[in-house]
């Protein structure tokens, strides 16, 4: 995983500018750049249209800007009581900007990725087909349908399909990854990326999209945020945080009636401040949440990117976290990509050593990971190593019709393959098949194996035993899915009895096998008709239809166009695995808003009782008792309340970045443990917190 | 605390507790027009009124439909009530010869807005104030009507949980019409027998002048009180025949009596709890509710009991036994009937505020500051806990969407309930319904106590709107707190000692319960139109758990911090600050022992 590039961020630091064109660095999260960027842009942030979006952080910003013109009216008219005022004012204008500045920091991370791609989208000549011939024209002119030629060490001038040829790729800007890919004519790996460079060979290119509208216009959009769209969940948390807030404004306007009468009743005391008040608002309303939301948004989509998947919006992000079935392609996502050699079972009266020896020979010139995993088995089994075919050797290769392969060596004429078809050619070969050999090629079939049987001539001399590997770690991790109450269910072209004992085996809930493309379709429809949301991984144009249908379609790089406009999310790593971290990213997404929504409220309690007593002990000195914090003087409580407000925002800057810590398991699990900790935590903080602010405003002799 | 009064909270509420299932069995089968053992007596009467309604019970209503009905049904109550209270000097059974003088135009608006609905406040004193007709043919029947309309709306939004894709959540008339016929008729006339044989008047002749054994003329009044006094009780309306309410003689006889008026209070909302969840497919979904609002409502009952037993420190002071013996309550009995005692006292004002009822046994005016304070803050929870015929499952729902709405995002999905998903247009509803409850209450507090009206003037003859107040003092802040509290939350129950027969109260307190009842409810409406046409998703082990202790906890968490986030500056300028007064030194140092 070192050696790559990812276009965003992720843990690794470094430092220094960002100088270089290509492929982008990895970025941390106190990079220096990104910090000034930030608060640079915390400033301008400050613009009240800008703020009127969040309608917490614009109250605290009205709250801030009355206090401030009262301070200066107050200098003015050289009223008592400014050095407060001015305490207060500055606070609050510090906690706008604080909240301005995780909002800033979320996105400059984007922005500086964003600025590193833009490099890489140079403006290329490129050759047009008109006609018969080539012409030269800017890249930025072509429109979907117009054909290009790319040479070797051409940049590709759009995205399109490779209409003729093939050739190798560098798609390193986007992927991040410096192996290069083949592109093709024809199939499921005919997409190319504009802005990616042919290495080698020549293709021809059928261009289809407008400028502007590629998929690196749409990656830089996208990490930038430039089209960032509030997801439903988002909007629904800013509507409650902007009731509680009209809520609580309702509460405080309300004060200064009510005190106004206990005044009267008491003949003693007044009615509290504006000062007071502004601050007793910006303690109450939830400024945590309501300064950090954006930024966990923005920071979830970017820790999606930093997995190496694009999602085309933040909707699918939340719904990833929502998923109850996911459908897995089995191989390469359950099963390495190819089965392998586990077992010789010679036939009666061969040993296992003359097997392993023929069916050696028969693949060393069998480039397929079967041939070779033959070639490994046999080494390890027989100690069979270092073979050369000998120079006269012929390999017949593989093929659908003969569904045999092997070599011919003079007269020896070595095959291995499908059962029916070797035994047809160990009877042509004038020899016979014993009836045990293909007993034990049954057997393999039914354990969810490939029999491959070997023959010298007329011999028989066994079966190899090819197996589906399931993954490392991947019962495991579908366990865990299965603790977060998310099923697994496996595709597989595979006959049901192969796909069976694979399924076991990985331990996934259910399988789909001999799966056509109207299957999966059909499976995903009757899931979703069941109130279960569903995710799957697709790359081939037949597999658009379903990655559509989706709630969650996660389309591979390395398919086709197709398939990648289908899906909500393309894996730039094309590594189907991803699906998984995807869901937990989402997860935590929601489970981040969900904590600091939580915490923010629970804070409120201490602030009450900070700031309650200091302005009502005046009118009823009995009400010092519910001073519990001891807090020095009326405005020392009020200045360390806000402080605390303030402080809190910046203190948790870091953990709407990250991401609250994410185990997967039960949601009774993460209920009772966040709930302990932001519900019950929060509850109990402030209460030393504003008490140690208080006494360092004392100490300091703020207030 | 005595063993005693601890027995007979913890007896009431294992009876509530034996009650829950039957009758939400019994209100489940009502609802979906399934047969009960009360059909064959009574299917001709639900017949009856549908074909005089011209009411066909199987078309199924949008929410808006419906929201319809209920409005349609509301303001034609209301304009009938009005009618006949300003006409009563022109109507029949009027023994006493009441006309529209003893009801000004703003006291009948006041009273028509409170009886229809379902809050039952009372400007006036009823026996010196509205005829037998008025009684029975306007507020009885207003008893009836606006508690099963208050029940159709619960049972409307259980439906809104319990369907999956469906346009409609049932049909307003048939769900008033089962309520009644089914639920109320019965229930009221089985009460109404028992309460006469407890000695409960039930009669139409006039106030009966008696000359006392010293030779005074004192006036018995007279009047249909026990067919009043059951409905009074299971539609939790509140509104007493007498001033005294509940604490009369006449009204509540004996602790028998009062007992089993309390359980009148408590077991349609705990049927319907247990309704709940019996609908949506999973009882334990209805037990959860169920925990949450006994809990609260214990809590409530013994905080009370505490407070009250523990009596007034400057009596005790003075060298006043506040201990109880076997031959007196001890305890702060002022304004405490003596047949009831302290116990029952505190329990039915926890009884009466938890649920929307508002009928009173003691005078709330004289608990003690924090004892006075919970069916305060019984109230300014929006009466969750059982709450009134159906009000309370719908404010506990309203919670239960607002705590799975932010805990629920804590397991990382996005918050359901009862397998509907909880998005955009909920939150807001339930936002509005929050916001329309607590601006009510806040604003017109905010209002009375600084407002100052000439005096002798129309809106207030006493001129500030504060001097209407009895006690000056946190008491009175109290006292203006307690009256829009209970307006807003539909309850009835008055803290006394508030003059509120003037126009400006008799008009912001009919505002407070219009939007106590519409703004807040019908909110709810929409929300169970929009849940009924969502997919019920399918429950996993990733699904927020929405029936253990967690939830229950979470639950009655939402419930105080709510509360206590928006009305804790103004309690502790009223029930707080008067509590640490009482108990400071400086009150102590006043008596002389």
């Amino acid at each position: 995983m070192n050696d790559k590039a990812p276009i965003t961020a992720s843990a690794a630091p470094t430092s220094g500018p960002a100088s270089h064109a290509g492929p982008p660095r990895r970025l941390s999260l106190a990079d220096a750049t990104i910090l000034r960027r930030a608060a640079r842009d915390a400033f301008a942030k400050l613009h009240p249209l800008k703020m009127a979006a969040n309608p917490v952080m614009f109250v605290v910003e009205a709250g801030a800007a009355l206090l401030t013109i009262l301070l200066i009216r107050g200098w003015w008219l050289g009223l008592p009581g400014n050095s407060f005022t001015f305490q207060i004012a500055l606070w609050l204008w510090f906690t706008v900007l604080f909240a301005n500045f995780a909002e800033a920091m979320a996105e400059a991370r984007g922005k500086a990725q964003a600025d590193s791609l833009r490099k890489t989208k140079s403006e290329t000549l490129a050759k047009k087909l008109a006609g018969d011939r080539t012409e030269s024209v800017p890249s930025s002119s072509l429109r979907a349908g117009d054909v290009v030629m790319c040479a070797a060490g051409d940049i590709i001038p759009g995205d399109g399909e490779v209409v003729e040829g093939i050739a190798t790729v560098d798609e390193s800007v986007i992927t991040g990854e410096s192996a290069p890919v083949i592109r093709e004519s024809g199939g499921d790996r005919s997409a190319v990326t504009g802005g990616t460079k042919v290495l080698s060979d020549e293709i021809r290119v059928r261009i289809t999209s407008n400028p502007g509208e590629t998929f690196l216009d749409r990656m830089i959009a996208l990490v930038e945020g430039a089209q960032r769209q509030k997801t439903p969940n988002e909007i629904a948390l800013n509507i409650l945080i902007a009731g509680l807030t009209l809520i609580f404004l309702l509460a405080v306007a309300t004060l200064p009636p009510f005190a106004a009468f206990s005044v009267r009743a008491a003949g003693a005391g007044q009615v509290p401040s504006v000062v007071v008040l502004s601050a007793l608002l910006v303690c109450l309303i939830p400024t945590t949440i309501g300064g950090l939301l954006s930024a966990i948004g923005i920071a979830g989509m970017d820790r999606v990117m930093q997995h190496n998947v694009l999602a085309m919006s933040g909707k699918a992000v939340e719904a990833a976290g929502d998923v109850n079935t996911l459908l897995l392609d089995k191989t390469g996502t359950i099963t390495l990509g190819n089965r392998q050699a586990v077992e010789f079972l010679p036939a009666p009266g061969v040993t296992e050593a003359e097997l392993a020896d023929a069916a050696q020979l028969s693949s060393l010139a069998d480039e397929t990971p079967e041939g070779r995993s033959i070639v490994v088995l046999a080494k390890e089994r027989c100690g069979l190593r270092g073979r050369e075919l000998p120079g006269a050797a012929h390999f017949i290769p593989f093929s659908a019709y003969t569904r045999m392969s092997g070599v011919d060596m003079g007269r020896r004429r070595l095959r291995k393959g499908a059962t029916e078809a070797v035994a047809e050619f160990v009877r042509q070969e004038g020899g016979t098949v014993p009836e045990d050999a293909i007993e034990v090629s049954r057997g393999i079939s039914r354990s969810g194996g490939t029999p491959l049987v070997v023959a010298d001539g007329p011999r028989l001399l066994g079966t190899v035993h090819l197996k589906d590997i399931v993954k490392g770690g991947m019962k495991e991790r579908l366990a865990q899915l299965r603790a977060m109450g998310i099923r697994s269910v496996m595709i597989t072209g595979d006959n049901p009895l192969t796909a069976a004992a694979i399924a076991q085996e990985a331990g996934v809930d259910d399988f789909l096998a001999q799966a056509t493309p109207k299957d999966k379709l059909d499976y995903i429809r009757q899931e979703q008709a069941a109130g279960r949301l569903v995710a799957m991984t697709g790359d081939g144009t037949n597999d658009a239809p379903a990655l559509a249908q989706a709630d969650v379609g996660v389309a591979m790089n390395s398919g086709t166009m197709a398939a990648k406009e289908a899906g909500n999310m393309v894996d730039l790593d094309s590594n189907p695995t991803k699906l998984l971290e995807v869901v937990g990213i989402g997860k935590q997404l929601l489970m981040t808003r969900g904590a600091l929504t939580t915490f923010s409220i629970a804070n409120d309690v201490a602030k009450y009782f900070a700031i309650i007593p200091a302005m009502f002990a005046v009118i009823y000195p009995a009400l010092r008792h519910l001073n519990v914090m001891r807090l020095a003087t009326p405005q020392s409580a009020v200045l360390s309340a806000v402080i605390f407000n303030a402080l809190i925002i910046i203190a948790l800057i870091p953990l709407a970045l990250r991401g609250v810590h994410y185990r997967p398991s039960s949601a009774a699990t993460l209920l009772r443990r966040n709930l302990l900790i932001y519900g019950v935590g929060g509850l109990i903080v402030p209460f030393p917190g504003i008490w140690i602010i208080d006494v360092v405003v004392r100490a300091l002799h703020w207030a | 605390m005595t063993f005693n009064g601890v027995a007979q909270i913890v007896i009431f509420f294992l009876i509530v507790l034996a009650l829950a299932k039957p009758v939400g069995i019994f209100l489940s089968r009502v609802f979906n027009g399934h047969r009960t053992f009360l059909h064959p007596p009574l299917r001709w009467l639900e017949a009856l009124c549908y074909r005089l309604g011209g009411v066909d019970p199987e078309q199924e209503q949008r929410w808006t439909q419906y929201a319809i009905s209920l409005l349609a049904f509301s303001a034609v109550s209301f304009l009938f009530v009005y009618a006949i209270q300003r006409l009563q000097g022109f109507l029949p059974l009027n023994p006493q010869h009441f006309g529209g003088k003893q009801v000004s135009p703003d006291l009948a608006f006041n009273t028509a807005i409170s009886f229809v609905t379902n809050t039952n406040w009372q400007s006036y004193a009823g026996e010196t104030t509205l005829s037998y007709f008025v009684q029975m043919a306007a507020l009885t029947v207003q008893n009836f009507v606006s508690a099963a309309a208050g029940v159709a709306m619960s049972v409307a939004l259980i439906r809104g949980f319990a369907r999956r894709e469906s346009k409609t959540i049932g049909n307003f008339w048939a769900d008033l019409t089962r309520a009644t016929v089914y639920v109320f008729l019965p229930l009221s006339l089985l009460g109404a027998l028992f309460l006469c044989s407890q000695g409960v008047i039930q009669t139409l002749r006039p106030n009966l002048p008696v000359r006392t054994v010293q030779g005074a003329t004192q006036v018995i009044p007279g009047g249909p009180v026990a067919s009043q006094e059951a409905i009074k009780m299971a539609g939790t309306n509140g509104g007493g025949f007498f001033n005294a309410n509940s604490a009369h003689p006449f009204e509540n006889p004996t602790p028998l009596t009062d007992y089993v008026e309390m359980l009148f209070i408590f077991v349609i909302p705990a049927g319907l709890a247990y309704m709940f969840g019996r609908e949506v497919g999973d009882t334990r979904q209805g037990w959860a509710l169920f925990a949450a609002m006994s809990a609260l409502f214990l809590a409530g009952a013994f905080f009370c009991y505490h407070f009250e037993q523990r009596g007034n420190p400057l009596l005790a002071r003075m060298g006043i036994a506040t201990q109880a013996t076997a031959g007196q309550p001890g305890g702060n009995m002022e304004g405490k009937e003596v047949r009831f005692g302290i116990t029952d006292s505190a329990l039915f004002a926890t009884v009466t505020t938890d649920a929307s009822c508002g009928a009173v046994n003691s005078m709330h005016d004289s608990f003690t500051p924090l004892g006075g304070m919970v069916p305060l803050v019984n109230m300014l929870t929006g009466e969750v806990i059982f709450g009134g015929v159906g009000a309370g499952l719908k404010g506990m729902l309203l919670f239960a969407i607002l705590a799975v709405f932010i805990a629920g995002l804590m397991v990382g999905r996005t918050p359901e309930y009862v397998g509907k998903k909880i998005e955009q247009k909920e939150v807001k509803l339930a936002m509005v319904a929050l916001i329309a409850a607590a601006a009510s209450i806040l604003v017109f507090t905010a209002l009375s106590s600084v407002l100052r009206f000439p005096a002798h003037g129309y809106w207030n003859p006493p001129g500030p709107t504060a001097a209407n107040v009895a006690n000056p003092g946190p008491h009175g802040f109290s006292e203006i707190l307690y009256a829009y509290a209970s307006t807003t939350g539909n309850n009835g129950s008055a803290f006394a000692g508030l003059n509120t027969n003037t126009p400006w109260y008799n008009l912001t307190l009919g505002l407070a319960m219009f939007i106590g009842r519409f703004i807040f409810l019908l909110p709810l409406l929409g929300i169970a139109g929009s849940l009924a046409a969502k997919k019920r998703l399918a429950v996993t082990s990733g699904t927020f758990p929405t029936h253990g202790p967690l939830f229950v906890s979470l639950l009655i968490g939402t419930v105080i911090l709510v509360a206590a986030l928006t009305f804790f500056p103004a309690l502790s300028l009223g029930p707080i600050a008067e509590h640490y007064l009482l108990f400071s030194r400086h009150a102590m140092a006043a008596v002389k022992p």
